[in-house]
Parts: C-alpha cells; sequence; structure tokens
C-alpha cells in the first residue's frame, strides 16, 4: 500500500506504516461490506463516512473532539501499561469507577464552581488509579494475571456503580444518576465559541495534558526509565536491581487513574448520566483499539483516538444513505484485526514488491544487486 | 572419486546475512571429517542444509555420487544421513526406547509393537557399547545416556552418515574420551563421520580431515596427521592466535567474598540445588568454578547476586553482611556481575546502548536531577565506554542493543560492570559463544581486575578456560562444593573426575 521501498525510510514513516496499513486495509473491508448490504448508495456512503466529521464545520469538529477526549484516555491508559508490559484490559471497570465517583461528589456536594469539578476529576481519577491498584497488587505479590483481574474488575465495578447509583443518586424516574450541580459541570473557557453548538468542554485540553504528561514521564523521567526496562525484559530489570513489584503497582495504578480521569470528565457533563442497567462502558473497551492503533505511544493514543472519533462521526452521518451507523464499529474492528496483523502484512508487501523489483533487475547483473 | 558425501559450491542467505558463501565439503566412505569454525562460521547451516532443515540458495550435494534433493528430514533419513544435535531432540516425557523409535515405529493392527524394537536397540548397544536404560523416562537419565540415546536413534535408522554438532560440549573428559572411542569404532566399520567442534585438540585427536570454514566462507580442507594445530587455529580465526593466558603471580589478600553453608532449594521446595555451599573470594585471586552444566552452578550464583531466594546460608561482601540485601544494596556494597544470559538478564534489548550502560547507575545524581534522566551525561558517558572498551555498533551509544553482534554485546556488559569499580566480579561464562578474539580481550579485562586486587569469581562451562585463568579452582557436583584444587598441580583429567562425581563429595565418602 504506502510503501516506498527503494530510498532508506524515515524513521518515524517506518513506525507508523503498520498503522496506516490497517487503516487502509480496515476502510477497504469497510467499503467492500457496505458493497454487499447496499450496492448503489456504497461510494456515497463510503464518501460520507470519511468527511462527514465536517459535515457541520466547526460544530462537527467540537463534537469530534468532545467525543475523542474519553477513549483518548482510556487509550493512553492501555497504552501506557503495555509500554511497561501489561495488558490493562480492564479501562472500562477503571472509568467507570471514576465516572461515579465524579457524580457523587457532583451530586451530593456543595461547593464554589471551580473547586467543585476539580475536586470530582481529581476523586475520579485517584479512584481510578485504585482500581487498577488492586490488580497490580494482585500481580506484583501473588502472580495474579492481570489480564483476568481487570476483567473481573471490570464487572465488579459496574455492578458496584449500578449499585451506588440506586442508593445515592439515583433519579427514579428514568432510572439514572442525578444531575450534577451546575458548579460541578466542566467550563468550555470559551472552547463553545470556537466551535459554536458543539458539546465540547475543557476535557479535551485536559486529555491533552494527559498526553504530554505521560509522554515525558516515558521518555524523560527515571520512573518511566524502570517501567519501561520492565516492560521490556523482567529477567533483566530484576538483575538491573530495579524493584519490578513496585513498579507493576505504579504502572497499573497510573493506568486506572487515566481510565478513571476519562470517566470524571465525560460524565461531568449536562444530559450525560449513568444508568442503573447499562453494561461495560464502551470507551473503556476503545480505549484497547486506540492504544493498539496509537502503538502504544501517547502521541499515537491522541492521534488514533481523534480519528476513531472522526470516523465515528462521519458514521453518524451515513444514515442519510440507508446505512446503519453500526457499520462503522464494523469498520473500526476491521481496522483494529488489521493492525495486530499489520506487521505480518507489511512483510507481505514488503517481500512482494522486493521479488517484483529484483524480477524486473535480474538480467544485467546478478551479483552486485544481492550484494 | 570415492565421496560419499559431496556438497559443492552450497550458498544460503539469511535476510543480508551470508550464511554459505560458495562453501564446498567432500567427505570420503568410512573417515572422520571435522567442520571447524567459528561461532557463526556457518558450520550449523552447511550441516542443516545436509539434514534437509534448510534448502540451499544454490549449489548442489551428491551422495555416493548421485546428485540428490533432500527437502526435509525424513529424506536424509532416507539417504542414511543422521545427525545427533547440539540440542538434542528428545521428548522428555518418554521413555529411551520410544525416543529411538519414535518416527519409524513398528505397529500391528494399528498398534506400538516395541518388542522388535527393543531387541534391534540391546543389540547396537551391545555392538557399539552404548550403554543405555532403554524403559527409564529421558529426564531421568544423565546427559551422557540422552546423547547415546540420540547415537542409537541413528544407528537404529541404519544411517551411514553420522553428523555429530559439537557432541562435547555437555560431557565430562572421561565422557569425551568414551565418546571418541565409539567414533573411531563407527569409522572403522565404515560409517562415514562429520564432527562439527570448535576445539581443536578433538580434531587432532580423532579426525582424518579437516575442513575450515570463517564467516560463511570455504577456507581449506587439510590433513589433520600433516598439520598443527596452530595452523588450523590460524584457519579457523584469520590471525596467528596466542593460546597462553598472560599471568603474573599474586597474592591474595582480604577477604572479598564470603558464602556460608548456602543452600538452593528449587521452586517445589523438594530438592536442593545447591547443598550448604560453602566458599571465599579473596581481593587480588580469580575463583573458578568448574562443574557440567546444570550442577548448581546458574542458582549458585543467582542466590548470591540476589535474583533467587535461598533457603539457609549467609553471604558477606568485604565483611559486610548482604545475605538479607537486595539486587540493588548488593550492587552498592561492591557487586559486579556478568550473568550468564547476556540476553535475558544482561541487557535490555530495545533500550540502546547508552540506556544499557547506566542500567544499575540510572538512579544515580550523576544520571538524573528530581527524577529527570540527564541525557547529556548519559551520552557522554557511554561515549567514554565506547572509546575504553572498544565498543563496536553501527550507530553508536544509539544503536539499540538487539542490533549489537554477541561479542559486543559482551563488551558492553563487561565495561558497564568494570566501570562501575566493584569489589567483587561474578563473571558467569564470561565468553560463552564468543570467537577468539573476543575470548582473549575478556580473558585479559578479567586478569586486570584481579590483578588491580579486585576479587573475581568465574564460573566457567570451558576446562581450558578454567584451568588457564583462575588462581584457584572449585569443582561443583550435583549442587555440592567437591573439590578445591590449584590449576598449577591439577590435570583436566582430574578436574573430569571431580566433575562427573567419580572422586570427591560426600556421596563418595559414605560408600
Amino acid at each position: 500500500m504506502n510503501s516506498n521501498e527503494t530510498k532508506p525510510k524515515h524513521p518515524l514513516l517506518e513506525k507508523i506504516e503498520p498503522s496506516l496499513i490497517a487503516v487502509a486495509c480496515g476502510l477497504l473491508v469497510g467499503l467492500v461490506v457496505m458493497m454487499i448490504f447496499n450496492i448503489q448508495e456504497s461510494f456515497a456512503g463510503f464518501f460520507t463516512m470519511l468527511v462527514g466529521a465536517f459535515n457541520q464545520g466547526s460544530r462537527s469538529i467540537g463534537n469530534m473532539f468532545y467525543m475523542a477526549t474519553p477513549i483518548i484516555l482510556t487509550g493512553l491508559s492501555v497504552g501506557f501499561a503495555f509500554k511497561t508490559g501489561l495488558f490493562n484490559i480492564g479501562a472500562a471497570g477503571q472509568m467507570v469507577i471514576g465516572a461515579y465517583t465524579a457524580i457523587h461528589i457532583g451530586v451530593l456536594w456543595n461547593l464554589p464552581a471551580p473547586l467543585h469539578w476539580i475536586i470530582a476529576i481529581l476523586c475520579g481519577t485517584l479512584a481510578g488509579a485504585i482500581w487498577g491498584l488492586i490488580p497490580g497488587v494482585l500481580k506484583a505479590l501473588s502472580n495474579v494475571n492481570e489480564v483476568v483481574a481487570t476483567i473481573m474488575m471490570n464487572f465488579i465495578g459496574m455492578y458496584l456503580v449500578m449499585y451506588m447509583i440506586k442508593a445515592n443518586v439515583l433519579n427514579p424516574l428514568d432510572s439514572r444518576s442525578l444531575n450534577v450541580q451546575s458548579t460541578a459541570l466542566l467550563p468550555t473557557w470559551g472552547l463553545d465559541k470556537i466551535f459554536p453548538g458543539s458539546a465540547i468542554n475543557i476535557g479535551i485540553i485536559v486529555a491533552l495534558l494527559a498526553v504530554v504528561v505521560i509522554h515525558i514521564i516515558l521518555n524523560k523521567t527515571t520512573l518511566g526509565y524502570q517501567l519501561k526496562a520492565t516492560g521490556y525484559n523482567k529477567e533483566g530489570s530484576t538483575y538491573a536491581g530495579i524493584n519490578t513489584k513496585r513498579n507493576i503497582i505504579i504502572s497499573m495504578s497510573i493506568a486506572g487513574a487515566l481510565a478513571g480521569l476519562a470517566g470524571a470528565l465525560y460524565y461531568l457533563k449536562l444530559g450525560n448520566h449513568l444508568t442503573t442497567s447499562s453494561g461495560l462502558l464502551p470507551q473503556g473497551f476503545d480505549g484497547i483499539s486506540v492504544a493498539l492503533l496509537g502503538l502504544s505511544e501517547p502521541i499515537g493514543a491522541l492521534i488514533a483516538g481523534l480519528f476513531l472519533s472522526y470516523i465515528r462521526q462521519g458514521g453518524f452521518y451515513m444514515q442519510l444513505y440507508d446505512f446503519k451507523p453500526e457499520i462503522i464499529d464494523i469498520i473500526i474492528s476491521t481496522i483494529i484485526y488489521f493492525s495486530a496483523l499489520a506487521v505480518v502484512l507489511q512483510t507481505v508487501f514488503h517481500k512482494q514488491i522486493k521479488k517484483m523489483k529484483e524480477k524486473k533487475r535480474k538480467t544485467p547483473n546478478e551479483e552486485e544487486v544481492s550484494s | 572419486m570415492d565421496y560419499i558425501i559431496e556438497m559443492n559450491n552450497i550458498c544460503k542467505q539469511f535476510g543480508t546475512l551470508k550464511a554459505n558463501d560458495d562453501v564446498t565439503i567432500q567427505v570420503k566412505k568410512g573417515e572422520i571429517h571435522a567442520l571447524l569454525g567459528e561461532n557463526g562460521a556457518g558450520k550449523s547451516t552447511l550441516m542443516s542444509v545436509l539434514f534437509g532443515l534448510y534448502q540451499p540458495d544454490s549449489g548442489e550435494i551428491l551422495i555416493k555420487g548421485e546428485k540428490v534433493l533432500i527437502n526435509n528430514p525424513n529424506d536424509a533419513n532416507k539417504l542414511g544421513i543422521g545427525m545427533v544435535h547440539q540440542h538434542f531432540k528428545l521428548v522428555e516425557a518418554f521413555t529411551a526406547l520410544e525416543n529411538i523409535v519414535l518416527g519409524a515405529e513398528d505397529t500391528k493392527y494399528g498398534f506400538l509393537t516395541l518388542d522388535k524394537a527393543r531387541e534391534k536397540v540391546l543389540e547396537l548397544s551391545k555392538l557399539y557399547k552404548l550403554e543405555v536404560k532403554p524403559d527409564e523416562l529421558i529426564s531421568d537419565i544423565s546427559v551422557g545416556m540422552q546423547q547415546r540415546v540420540e547415537i542409537l536413534k541413528m544407528l537404529y535408522r541404519d544411517a551411514e552418515i553420522l553428523i555429530f554438532d559439537e557432541p562435547t560440549a555437555v560431557l565430562t573428559p572421561q565422557e569425551i574420551e568414551e565418546l571418541m572411542n565409539i567414533i573411531r569404532k563407527f569409522a572403522k566399520e565404515g560409517k562415514s563421520i562429520i564432527l562439527i567442534t570448535h576445539k581443536l585438540n578433538e580434531i587432532k585427536a580423532v579426525a582424518d580431515r579437516c575442513t575450515v570454514l570463517r564467516k560463511g566462507k570455504y577456507i581449506g580442507t587439510v590433513e589433520v596427521s600433516k598439520t598443527s594445530t596452530e595452523k588450523m587455529a590460524e584457519m579457523m580465526v584469520g590471525r596467528k592466535v596466542s593460546f597462553t593466558v598472560d599471568k603474573k603471580p599474586k597474592t591474595p589478600g582480604d577477604v572479598i567474598l564470603k558464602v556460608e553453608n548456602l543452600t538452593v532449594l528449587n521452586k517445589a521446595k523438594n530438592k536442593e540445588l545447591v547443598k550448604h555451599a560453602t566458599f571465599e573470594v579473596r581481593a587480588g585471586e580469580i575463583v573458578g568454578l568448574a562443574g557440567i552444566e546444570g550442577n548448581g552452578q546458574t542458582e549458585l550464583v543467582h542466590a548470591i547476586t540476589g535474583l533467587r531466594p535461598f533457603s539457609e546460608g549467609s553471604i558477606a561482601i568485604s565483611g559486610v553482611d548482604v545475605t538479607k540485601d537486595t539486587v540493588r544494596d548488593k550492587y552498592e556494597k561492591g557487586l559486579g556481575h556478568i550473568p550468564e544470559d547476556r540476553q535475558k538478564h544482561g541487557l535490555i534489548l530495545d533500550y540502546n546502548l547508552a540506556e544499557n550502560l547506566i542500567l544499575q547507575s540510572y538512579y544515580l545524581p550523576e544520571f538524573q536531577k528530581h527524577g529527570f534522566l540527564k541525557f547529556d551525561n548519559i551520552y557522554i558517558h557511554a561515549q567514554n565506554l565506547i572509546e575504553r572498551f572498544d565498543i563496536r555498533s553501527a550507530s553508536g551509544a544509539k544503536s539499540s542493543a538487539r542490533s549489537m553482534s554477541g561479542g559486543n554485546q559482551q563488551k558492553a556488559i563487561i565495561a558497564r560492570e568494570i566501570s562501575r569499580d566493584p569489589k567483587l566480579l561474578i563473571a558467569v561464562q564470561p565468553t560463552r559463544g564468543l570467537d577468539v578474539g573476543a575470548i582473549e580481550y575478556i580473558h585479559k579485562q578479567i586478569i586486570r581486575q584481579r590483578d588491580e586486587d579486585k576479587g573475581v569469581f568465574m564460573v566457567s562451562l570451558e576446562l581450558d578456560e578454567i584451568m588457564d585463568v583462575s588462581d584457584r579452582i572449585l569443582v561443583m557436583y550435583e549442587g555440592e562444593i567437591v573439590a578445591e584444587l590449584d590449576p598449577k598441580q591439577t590435570t583436566i583429567n582430574e578436574l573430569g573426575l571431580y566433575m562427573s562425581g567419580s572422586k570427591g563429595g560426600k556421596h563418595n565418602e559414605q560408600q
């Protein structure tokens, strides 16, 4: 696809190439699926999906940022844990716990404006951190597989939150949480003027800050040095005298905090409620996709989160053409499948291209070519 | 031309690496033909081509004068080619007999019948004095016997061409002697043998002719009886090699490492892997620990360095008790550790060279401030070590450790450990898998540490290394330190007797 072999490639291009291949293949398969369902309108629908996010100008872009906020953060959470050698499948649970904590404070506490939402965010983040810490401790102390532990924590978190809503903040009319007080709503700081009519608030700015902070932690600090060393090679880190157990706990706590932050930011918003009947939060699992597509890098999570949100927005408008927006989830899932396969695909492409080139050149001077 | 095997102009390339570049080897019927070369010279690749594991890019193979295509090991078996791999290919949970027949089983109505096979195996085992216990599980028999099972596997399939890949690496000197006799007997019976090795004395002892490879290229074939060891070494390395290690006598000083009554249990806690080890290492001496692989040396070192818990005993470095210390505490008290497995323990392969050179010291004020790494200092530090220790890599301090050659990875580890100026240096198989040039260099570095009054504890499976470098030798057998010897007053033979448990140790006293 996107491979231009002859010249030595820019290292960045080489790094993101698998993701680009995955996206291209995913879109292609999406187009094929759309053609199967409705061939006449498939191209128009596909086109709408690609540009739909700009359908209503700045309003759509604002919404894209708003929808991207939680999945950038859960993507950051999963990616950060992965960089340090851990699979955090528990972003959904950490997020819901963070969300509930923020809602609880937002509904029941009485505080003045900036303090209220700041405390709600901080407590939500902390609650997420605790939800990540528990599987971290289990892993560090008795080597409980963190995949299993975090999945279980997802369900414990989900049911615990349902119970807590019913016990504390239930709006009996529609069996969901009460509206948070206006002092606890995230401000917009003028962003709503730039993107008029959109749902945007400062959540996206907080998410951007989180991306920068995590990037610095991973690449510039001794903490990141230790955490990555543990992730790359646990035995080697033990040999180096690094406390790998402590690192597992720290890493899972930070991952949990990021997901908790996602929950707090998303639900400190007028019109967003936790319900007593909803399942696991989808943004938690989107985080896995975002991290995969973003190659577990903080900047990658930012780009992948925006992309996913962008294409979802477009998918929404596809309904104009008799397509259900679920088709977007098919495409996104395909992209994720391909990003898992991307490295394989990349080598296959490279081999094919090399073969073709060799055939072309075979005749003149074989020995020089092969050297 | 009565060659039984001819491999002519074989080329095999992996990526950009030419593992075999126009290599030719011709083996006569009934001869013992040695294949000599350093690690990475392409010996194993060439034999894998002959055994059907790889397909050559170009070149031809002739067996008994006929051109053949060998697509897989089954084809090789049909042509009468058998191979004993360096790492045995045996099923641990099967008995010796089951392993021998595996892939060539007799069946009756679809059921396995072993009676005929047992007869044949026992007959072969008697004929060649290859003692095996056919009904013991592989996991319960010694390494020497496992090798005999592998040999019987070839004979059971009526192999005429026998390939041995570094067969002596896991054996004691006495077992090596036995194996050499068996190999001689095979040759006398008219079987043809290819012996892959980098040990010159073994070639001198048994081989008729010797083909030398270097960096994938064919260097030449010589008559062993008419060629000196020095000449063969020169062909192998490409330059003159000194075999002697320069070492001035030195009187040991204070005790640097004191290990008392150290016992290490296995994971299930029902077997002692190290049994009450007690010894000392003094300043200015190199203590060598000899032993056959898997007799508790690794566990002993891991316990001392803190990579593994132990159940009993105490450890002191320079008189300070470090029994309960963490790995980092031990480093701070003067431990340097060149680990056995440089890729698993010694390096973080995904980090670059500079990052690897601060693995134990990244948290010191020299390399960090308020938790932020000082990259300038880190790269200056790396540059210093690269120059001082001549570490070569594609892009200097920024090269990823993974991309470096084994020898340079090892140099990087040695540079890091020595530059931390430890009082005690523990070096485990410091030259494993390295070429002769790198080995010389590493021995020099280790001896220099001793000359600077450091205590050095060296574990090695290579007896020559133990004999040449050590000032004092300890021998370990089944987790027990069974002997303490002076290299000037002992022989490789005596060492071998201790290593195989036939001399010294508690179990012999009791008898």
